[in-house]
This record gives structure tokens, C-alpha cells and sequence, in this order.
């Protein structure tokens, strides 16, 4: 019997390679994501600890606050000179590199004076003691390192990509106006390949500091004597260094810089294998339709089986046997696929800009564990429902000749209705009252799609009638006889037709649940910005978030034709506990370019309160902290430095995309407690020319000017970028759909070999043999579409409906949809080519005697 | 090849056995409900004896295959009762069933039913396999010489003939040594020269190893060569003929047909 299940996958090679595909993408889209987030993984482990190669310990300032664009606290070189008397102590240098942060940006000017950018990759601007050489994490690959203050090093990316050779100058930008360097050397960071978008530029110390605004170092590494522990060492250092620093082991704060990369990295995996995850699902879908259809065509042999004597046992045993044999073959097909995905991925990741650090690939066990077992499994269980009713084909069919045919399933329905209704159920609970955004929500809502999508599923083969009868429509009308009867082909066997357009409508509903999610959110964005900037002109960095030098945005309000100028400097603090955004604005111009929505009594008048320790609290922000008028408190600025602040006035800005943080003091007090203050964004007013404020910004590469609507077109275009993102993930599981449609028409075809041979014998050309099996493809597309479009819309309508407190409003994007609506009619037709030829094709006389 | 080889051998042949090899009484076969019910069968009785072959004729729609699929246990009859080599087999349960027909029947059909992906000899050697019983080499030789089919084991039944095809399937029936064997329109999907090849293979069955043999056919030729014949019009038998020629199978068939 074993034999028998294994020798007939071999004997239906071509259905088994075409069952096999759907779960070897699936299997693939698993595998690669966990190769993918492996091997970025171990190229930042390798970035950290080639970083602390020859360090015991670690002093550095302490890191108060997260995201902040002037970085933790610095350690001052008197500090270093005490640890280098410490008796314990064999060597100590002092650096400049900030690996999780952004205070020691250094951007790169490409020849035409551009930064050299990539989507928002950290451009690390180094200081390195090279007479320290056993602490510096870079390898010279050429020239030699940085010795005087008009020298840099830089990375082999951006010498390659650029074409930068040593003895080229290169513009540097950073805290200020672009500077320029001499390319003495090429440098890499330990043994990573590629940091992923992430280019760096090697100063000395002193012309990083000048160049960085950074007084002292960012962090000193220590060696230890020999026979001295790490943690003795640490101890002992402990007793030396200021509140504001921190001692950690070399290993602590290598899992510790790890750790924050870690959490980086586990999301990206839990994103791509959710994609992998309906992938396998659409697959199942079609490996159960395909093995529903084979079992069904197969009547005649498994009752053989049971006449010479097999039991029913046996014979869910052989076709169970046959799934496992092809849920492990297409396991391992898609293994070794998913090792050549994980590199499209990464240039996926980066074409979209966000760029990812690469080293030599990570093949785990675990990969190699998890992508076999879920494939196989998945098959399997995909295949009990078809073993199980192999098991009901009554021997008498052995003699009788035809095709069990399975009826319409009542439980099957009633499994639908059922799962539909449990699905709005957990919907309900995932978007009513406050719970959106817990966990509880979030597995509510993912439950309640499963079983919204599973239950549409169930309950199609008894739409699929009434669904053929309209999205037939031009088939009949337009497709003439062989439309006329490729529609009623289409409904002649309704669960089959709903199970494979089901295949097809999940990947449809995500989509269109995508599309109006993005829709929501990007117009909602759209018009909150809106609605806060009212100056014509805006001025950010090339990437629209991080800051720009403060002096940029001098050189803008000087630039002819600017009536008014005001620039809003951008930072985060903590107060108490709680960090929060803090803006400092310029009380004088602020008013007339942005607008603040008054809550509590403030008005206009309130910004003359802005100096000194005034400050304007967000208003939800001040009921959450009880923060009321005339409170006085501390704000802590990155570096630990506190400023006593009060409450002079409420102000509230959209819930979405808000410019204005938690807490807006005056420019002044803001410049006095922040140690690196850099603009946010600056607002213009007047009629000055691009081309006139490009000028006036020339000498900060960095920095862009936008009219009004370009500003809010580029703050939303990673909208854009995340949904094609999700578009292109998305698409696998509509691929898969593909394959099962392919798959069913092959079989149903075969199933109507002699069918399609009586009718080319009353006349009907190859021709409309094609277009005849072509038309049910596309109705049974369309019955898809028909099915998950709506059931996506509905699904974003949940979805936008629950973020409406966050100022998310439920749009629809018509020519999405209609987009994906082509999208199926074009996948249809694709589905149809190779089986429409096979149909087209058969021998009449052959198939007439086809039994 | 030896008949000392057949469990039948201990028995003598044929009517000097003391009860039926299949004794079937009372046979009622309803399809359908209420107004839309066709009785196939309207009270067959009957026994067949062992080490014969058996034929049953009739025209379409008379019923004989309902009886062979009643009688082989595929199907449950409405009324009435079977025994089979001794046992009650209506109303057996779905495991005592599978044993059944692992060792008391073999099967040949009309449209052979070898599987494709399996050669001759895996197609001929299946039942044992099922059985999980292990195959007594000498046995599949000798079963495969007596159909002809000696230089063709390796060959899958796509390159097969149709009488070839047949006696694979011949040889399958045989290969457990079954109390009986029905065959079901066995040369009905064959040219003549191969009808008479599988004829007279189920022929020598009867006669060298003293096998039993029921068949449904509606070719006098075939019934010809059988021991019995029993014609079957509108659910009842009508004639039951020993041994006869061509001619008169025919000749019984039109006036059965006739009436």
C-alpha cells in the first residue's frame, strides 16, 4: 500500500510538482525570512562585539532618553586620564561612535552635492584614537588612517558606489555647514560585509568633535592588566566615574547594544513570517482543493483498492501518505527557495530604503527545523478532509465506473456561517471600547480575520451561483457560445469553483484590507498636516524626520523673497519618568505659520508666556501626567542637564502626524538645555523661488525646501513605501492562488476530456476550446474577487473604525480596487493558458474514446 | 502446475458438495423512494456451486449486475439474504467485509481497474500486499506463465494490450486463491480474439484448480463456455440452462429478452 501511495505521486508527476508549488512558496517565504533576520542578526552581533574585540570595559554616558537627536551624556577626557592612572588599567582610549544613536551623524556628500542617503540608514561620523589601534573596530583596507583635521576615512560602499578614490575630496555634513575632507584611507567595520545602507566617514578625534559638536568622548574602552577579571575591572572603575556615566563589562555592552537591535530584528522576522504564515494558508487551500479533485477523479481506483481488499484504514493511510510525501518534498524544495528569497527580500528591503545590513547568510538548524516541519504538517492537515472522504468511496464504484461526486457539503456551510459569525464577533471585541493596540485586540482581530476569511470560504459554494450568474455576465455576452459555456461550467461543481476562488480571495481581501487601511491612514496624515502647517514653504532634512543644523535655518530666512521665518528646533526629554517630544519654537514668528489648536483658555496670546521657563503642554499629554496651569516642573534634557519649566498654556495638535511634541518652550531655553540643538523644521512665509532657497541652502546638502503640499506629499510617501511593501508580500499568496487555479483547470480539463471531444466534433474550433476554458477561469477569478474585495473593505472598515480615535478615518481607494479587480480578471486569464492549450490540443477521436 | 496447490481440492467438485458455495434467498434490490422506487431485483433466489462457472445473462437493465454486486457483497440487498462459503454477509460490518473480500473473493471488471503506476506483476501481487501476506514466489510464476504474461512483469498497463491488460487482471483475481471470483462483463471491452484468450484462462481456472467462477456477461459466447447459465429479466431469473452452445444461449436469449 505504501508503495502504491508513493509509486501514484510519481505516476501524476505534473500534478504533484503543481500541488507541491503552492506550499514550496510558503515554505520558502518562512525559510527566507528566518535566513533574512539570521543573517542580520549576526551582522550587527558581528558590528557589536568586533567593536569591544579587545575591551574589557566600557565607560559612557548614561542614555536617559530614547530617539534623541543630541545623544546620551559624553565622558570627559579628565575621566580618561584618572582610568589611565588606575592601577588595574593596561591601556584606555577615548571614541567617538554612537552605534544606536543619531548623535554622531556625519553625512557623506555625494559629486553632484548630494547626501549619500539610504532610506533613513545611519551615517556614522567616527572619531578614533588610531594610537589605540587594539580598540578600533575598523579593518584599513587602503591608505592609512585619518592624522590631521582635514583627513577622513571612509567605507568601501560608499567608495565603490560613489567612486571615491583616496586623495579625493569629500564634502562631510553634519552639525553645521558642509565641510570638505581629503580620502586618505578605506576602511571596513570589523567583518561585515555590507552595513546595509549605512556608510561611515573615520576622523580623528579632535576633528570629530569639531565637527560633531561633541565635547569629550561618547564612550572610553578600558583594558584591563592581565589577570585582572572584567568585572573586577568594572568594579573599580565604578568608584571613579560621574553619576552622568556608566561602567559596563565588554560583553555587557555588547548584549546590551544587542539587545536594542534584537528587538529590531524579532520584529522584522514576526512581519515576513506573518506573510509566510497566509502564504502557507493560501496554500493549504489549494493543496486541499487540488487533493479533493484528485480523490474525487480517482473514485475508480480506490474502490478497486477496497474490492481487493484494502480497508478503510489503509486507505487513509495512503493518501495521508501522499501528502506527507509531498508536503516533505515541497518542504524541502522550498527550504532551499526560501535561501535565494532571503536574498531578493534584502533588495526588496532596500529598493524600498530600508536598507539592511548583510553578511555571509545564516543557514540555522532551527530554519531548517521549523520550514520542514510547518510544510509538512501543513500538507498533511490540508489533506485530512480529502483522505477522509477517499475513505468513504464505497467499493461498489469499482464496477459502477464514474466519479463520486461530492455533494454540496451542509456542514460545510454550516462550518461557514458559523465561523462567520464568530469572526464579527472577535472583530467586535477587537475594535469597540479602548482595547485596539493590546494584545488581546490584536490576537481578536487576527482570529476574527482567520475565521471572517475561512467562514467566506466555507459559505462560497453556495454564492458561487448567484456570483457566476453576474460576473459571468460578459462571458455570455461577449464570449459567445463558448463563454455561454464556460460560465455554466463554472457553477457545474460549485465547491470546487468556491475553493479555488477562495484561494484566490484571501490574498484579494488582505490586499484591499491593505489598501483601505493605507488610505485611511494617508489621508488622515494628509489632512492633519494640513491643518498645522499654514506657511507656503517648509523646510526639513533630505529625509524629511531627522534633524537639520540650526544654521540652515538661518541661511532659508535670508534667502530673497522669505517674508518670515521660523524655525522649530526638535528633541526629546523626560520628565519624571515619562520621555517625551520637546520643540522649541520662537514665540515671535511661530503663530503666523503654525497653527495651534487652542484648548483650556490658551490662545495666541499665550505664545509671549514662551520665554524663560514657559512652556506649552500638549493637552492630552497634560491630563495623562496632571500637569494643570502654573505647574512648575523638570524636563531633563539627553545629556541630564534639568530645566524647571511651567505650565503656561494647553494646546492640542492632530492625533495623527502631529509636528509639535508633548512640551513647546522657547527657542532659547530650548538652545540653553539641549546640547546639540538642531532644527526640526523650518517654516517659511513670503514668495522666494526654489531655486532661490536652494541657493541659500547650498551649503547644507542635508536640508530640502518644499512648498506646502510637496511637504505633506513626502511626509506621507512612506505610506506609499510601506503598501507597496505589503502589496509585494502579498502578491506571493496571490501567486499561489494562481497555481491552484492552474491546478484545477488542468484536472477539470482531464475531467472533461470526452466532453470537450464531442464538442469539437458539433464544430467548436481550438480556438474556442481555449477561450471556453479561458472565460470559467476568469469567472471563477472574478468570483474571488467578487468575495474578497468586499470582505477586505469590510475588514478595513473594522479596522479604521477602531483607530478613529487616532484620528484614522475609513477611506476607499476605487482605483485599487478596480486595480485588483483586473488584477484577478488578469490572473484568471493567466491561469487558463496552459490548460486552455492541453484542452485545445486533445486528439478528438482520442478523447472521444477516452474513458 | 498442480492442483494440490487449491484449498477447493480438498472438497470434491461441484454438486457432490454438501451446501452451496453462495446460497442467496428472497434478493430484493429498491432503489430510490416512494413513488420514484425501481425495484432492481424483485426476489432472486438461487445457489451456486463450487469448482463452476457460472454465467449470468440478461438484457440491459435486467438486473444481473445489481445480483453479481449483491452477491459479491458490494452492495446490501433491500431483502433477502446471502451466504457466502457459510456466512451471513448482509449486514456484516465495513472490517468483516474487508476481510472477505481479502480471502474468500476476487474481482475482474469490465475496464480491467489495474493501477496505472503499478507494473503487471505489483498489479497481479496488489491483493497480497493489502493483506500485508508475503507472495509465495513460486506461485506468482507459475500464476504468471498460465496468463501469459511471463516476459511482460515489468510492464505498466499502459503498455499493455487490452486482452493483456485483462489477464494482468485474471491473475490478480487468482493470486489470493479465493472461494470465488466474480467477473463483472469481463470480456466486454475486448476484441474477440482477446475475449476468447481471458475465456478460456478463466476456463482452465475452473477446470485444472477447480476455481469458482460467477460471471455477469451479455455475450452468448462467453456464457457458452460456462458450466450454468442463469438468465435474469426484470429482476427475476427466468431460465436456468446447464452447459449449451452458442446458438442456444442465443436462442434462450431472445425469447428471455421477448417476453
Amino acid at each position: 500500500m505504501t508503495r502504491v501511495a508513493l509509486k501514484g505521486l510519481l505516476g501524476r508527476k505534473v500534478r504533484a510538482v503543481l500541488t507541491a508549488l503552492a506550499i514550496v512558496l510558503g515554505v520558502a517565504m518562512v525559510s527566507g525570512s528566518f535566513v533574512l533576520t539570521d543573517t542580520i542578526s549576526k551582522a550587527f552581533t558581528s558590528i557589536f562585539s568586533s567593536a569591544y574585540d579587545h575591551t574589557d570595559a566600557v565607560v559612557s554616558g548614561k542614555k536617559l532618553v530614547d530617539y534623541s537627536s543630541s545623544g546620551n551624556a559624553t565622558v570627559s577626557p579628565a575621566l580618561l586620564q584618572e582610568i589611565r592612572r588606575q592601577p588595574d588599567v593596561a591601556a584606555a582610549a577615548g571614541a567617538i561612535a554612537d552605534l544606536n544613536g543619531d548623535s554622531t551623524r556625519a553625512k557623506l556628500i555625494d559629486k553632484h552635492g548630494k547626501g549619500i542617503d539610504h532610506g533613513g540608514a545611519p551615517t556614522f561620523g567616527f572619531g578614533v584614537d588610531t594610537s589605540q589601534p587594539r580598540f578600533n573596530p575598523l579593518k584599513l583596507e587602503s591608505g592609512h588612517w585619518a592624522a590631521g583635521p582635514d583627513e577622513v576615512v571612509i567605507d568601501p560602499d560608499t567608495a565603490k558606489n560613489e567612486h571615491f578614490a583616496i586623495g579625493d575630496s569629500i564634502g562631510v555634513a553634519a552639525d553645521g555647514p558642509v565641510r570638505h575632507y581629503r580620502i586618505v584611507g578605506i576602511a571596513k567595520y570589523g567583518d561585515v560585509e555590507s552595513l546595509g545602507g549605512a556608510t561611515f566617514a573615520v576622523f580623528t578625534i579632535p576633528a570629530a568633535q569639531q565637527l560633531l559638536h561633541i565635547k569629550g568622548y561618547t564612550a572610553i574602552s578600558v583594558a584591563a592588566t592581565s589577570g585582572v577579571s572584567q568585572s573586577s575591572l568594572v568594579s573599580r572603575l565604578r568608584t571613579i566615574v560621574p553619576g552622568t556615566a556608566q561602567v559596563r563589562s565588554a560583553d555587557e555592552q555588547a548584549a546590551q547594544d544587542k539587545k536594542s537591535v534584537g528587538s529590531f530584528v524579532s520584529f522584522i522576522r514576526g512581519f515576513l513570517l506573518g506573510f509566510g504564515g497566509i502564504a502557507l494558508f493560501v496554500g493549504a487551500f489549494v493543496i486541499f482543493n487540488t487533493l479533493s479533485i484528485t480523490v474525487a477523479q480517482r473514485t475508480r481506483e480506490l474502490a478497486t483498492l477496497r474490492t481487493l481488499g484494502a480497508s478503510r484504514r489503509q486507505v487513509l493511510r495512503s493518501v495521508l501518505l501522499e501528502s506527507a510525501a509531498l508536503g516533505v518534498l515541497a518542504s524541502t524544495v522550498g527550504l532551499f527557495v526560501g535561501f535565494g528569497l532571503a536574498r531578493g527580500l534584502s533588495s526588496l528591503f532596500s529598493g524600498l530604503g530600508l536598507g539592511l545590513p548583510e553578511a555571509a547568510p545564516v543557514y540555522a538548524t532551527r530554519t531548517f527545523v521549523v520550514a520542514m516541519l510547518l510544510g509538512t504538517i501543513v500538507t498533511i492537515v490540508a489533506g485530512i478532509a480529502p483522505a477522509v472522504r477517499a475513505t468513504r468511496v464505497a467499493p461498489i464504484y469499482a464496477a459502477k465506473g464514474g466519479i463520486m461526486q461530492k455533494v454540496r457539503s451542509r456542514k460545510a456551510t454550516i462550518a461557514g456561517v458559523a465561523l462567520l459569525a464568530l469572526g464579527a464577533l472577535c472583530l467586535g471585541y477587537a475594535v469597540t471600547g479602548d482595547r485596539l493596540g493590546s494584545g488581546s485586540s490584536l490576537l481578536a482581530l487576527a482570529v476574527g480575520a482567520l475565521a471572517l476569511i475561512s467562514g467566506a470560504a466555507g459559505v462560497a459554494s453556495r454564492l458561487v451561483t448567484a456570483l457566476a450568474v453576474v460576473l459571468g455576465w460578459p462571458s455570455r455576452r461577449f464570449g459567445g457560445s463558448a463563454g455561454a459555456l464556460a460560465s455554466e461550467n463554472a457553477v457545474r461543481n460549485p465547491s470546487r469553483t468556491a475553493s479555488t476562488a477562495a484561494a484566490l480571495m484571501i490574498g484579494l481581501a488582505l490586499v484591499s484590507f491593505v489598501a483601505v487601511l493605507g488610505k485611511g491612514v494617508h489621508d488622515s496624515m494628509n489632512s492633519a498636516i494640513r491643518s498645522q502647517v499654514v506657511s507656503p514653504w517648509v523646510v526639513t532634512s533630505q529625509n524629511g524626520w531627522s534633524g537639520f543644523p540650526v544654521a540652515a535655518g538661518v541661511a532659508a530666512a535670508h534667502a530673497p523673497g522669505v517674508t518670515e521665518a521660523s524655525s522649530i528646533r526638535a528633541d526629546r526629554g523626560i520628565i519624571g519618568k515619562v520621555q517625551v517630544n520637546v520643540d522649541g519654537v520662537d514665540p515671535k514668528t511661530i503663530g503666523g505659520l503654525y497653527h495651534f489648536d487652542w484648548k483650556d483658555g490658551s490662545s495666541e496670546s499665550t505664545l509671549q508666556e514662551l520665554n524663560g521657563d514657559g512652556a506649552l503642554i500638549k493637552q492630552s499629554f497634560a491630563k495623562k501626567n496632571h500637569i494643570v496651569l502654573g505647574d512648575r516642573f523638570i524636563l531633563l534634557s539627553p545629556s541630564g542637564d534639568p530645566v524647571s519649566l511651567r505650565a503656561v498654556g494647553f494646546y492640542q495638535p492632530p492625533r495623527i502626524a502631529e509636528l509639535l511634541g508633548g512640551v513647546v518652550i522657547g527657542q532659547d531655553t530650548f538652545d540653553a538645555t539641549f546640547p546639540r540643538a538642531q532644527n526640526g523644521y523650518t517654516l517659511l512665509a513670503g514668495s522666494p523661488t526654489k531655486a532661490g532657497l536652494a541657493n541659500a541652502l547650498a551649503a547644507f546638502p542635508d536640508t530640502k525646501a518644499q512648498t506646502q503640499s510637496q511637504f505633506v506629499k513626502s511626509q506621507t510617501s512612506f505610506m506609499s513605501s510601506l503598501l507597496n511593501l505589503l502589496y509585494v508580500l502579498l502578491a506571493l499568496s496571490v501567486v499561489i492562488s494562481l497555481v491552484g487555479m492552474i491546478n484545477t483547470l488542468v484536472l477539470t480539463v482531464y475531467e472533461r476530456t470526452r466532453e470537450i471531444g464531442m464538442l469539437r466534433v458539433v464544430g467548436m474550433s481550438r480556438r474556442q476550446v481555449r477561450r471556453m476554458v479561458r472565460h470559467e477561469s476568469v469567472v471563477t477569478a472574478l468570483i474571488g474577487a467578487g468575495i474578497g474585495l468586499p470582505l477586505g473593505v469590510l475588514l478595513g472598515a473594522a479596522v479604521t473604525h477602531a483607530l478613529s480615535r487616532f484620528g484614522v478615518s475609513f477611506a476607499v481607494s476605487v482605483p485599487s480596487l478596480i486595480t485588483f479587480s483586473v488584477v484577478a480578471v488578469g490572473a484568471g486569464i493567466l491561469a487558463a493558458i496552459a490548460p486552455a492549450r492541453r484542452a485545445s490540443k486533445l486528439n478528438v477521436l482520442s478523447a472521444l474514446q477516452y474513458e | 502446475m498442480s492442483a494440490i496447490a487449491l484449498p477447493l481440492d480438498d472438497a470434491p467438485l461441484g454438486f457432490t458438495q454438501e451446501r452451496p458455495l453462495v446460497a442467496a434467498s428472497g434478493l430484493v434490490r429498491r432503489f430510490g423512494e416512494g413513488s420514484n422506487a425501481v425495484d432492481a431485483l424483485r426476489g432472486v433466489t438461487l445457489d451456486i456451486e463450487a469448482g463452476r462457472m457460472t454465467a449470468i445473462m440478461g438484457p440491459s437493465g435486467s438486473g444481473k449486475s445489481t445480483l453479481m454486486h449483491l452477491l459479491a457483497g458490494l452492495d446490501a440487498p433491500t431483502e433477502g439474504s446471502i451466504v457466502l462459503d457459510g456466512v451471513e454477509i448482509t449486514g456484516l460490518s465495513e472490517k468483516r467485509l474487508t476481510e472477505l473480500r481479502r480471502d474468500t473473493i476476487g474481482f475482474i471488471f469490465q475496464f480491467f481497474n489495474l493501477l496505472p503506476m503499478l507494473t503487471a506483476e505489483e498489479n497481479v501481487t496488489l491483493p497480497l500486499s493489502i493483506a500485508g501476506r508475503k507472495i509465495d514466489a513460486g506461485w506468482l510464476d507459475a500464476l504468471l506463465d498460465e496468463v501469459g504474461l511471463d516476459d511482460r512483469r515489468d510492464h505498466r498497463p499502459s503498455e499493455l494490450s487490452g486482452g493483456q491488460q485483462q489477464r494482468v487482471a485474471v491473475a490478480r483475481a487468482l493470486v489470493t486463491k479465493p472461494k470465488v471470483i466474480f467477473a463483472d462483463e469481463p470480456t466486454g471491452n475486448l476484441d474477440s480474439t482477446s475475449s476468447k484468450d481471458v475465456l478460456s484462462l478463466m476456463r482452465r481456472a475452473v477446470d485444472e484448480w477447480g476455481q469458482t467462477i460467477v460471471m455477469v456477461t451479455h455475450d452468448a459466447g462467453a456464457a457458452a463456455l460456462a458450466d450454468r447459465i442463469l438468465f435474469i429479466a426484470d429482476g427475476r431469473i427466468v431460465r436456468d440452462l446447464e452447459e449449451s452452445t452458442a446458438a442456444e444461449v442465443l436462442a434462450a436469449m431472445q425469447e428471455v429478452s421477448s417476453r
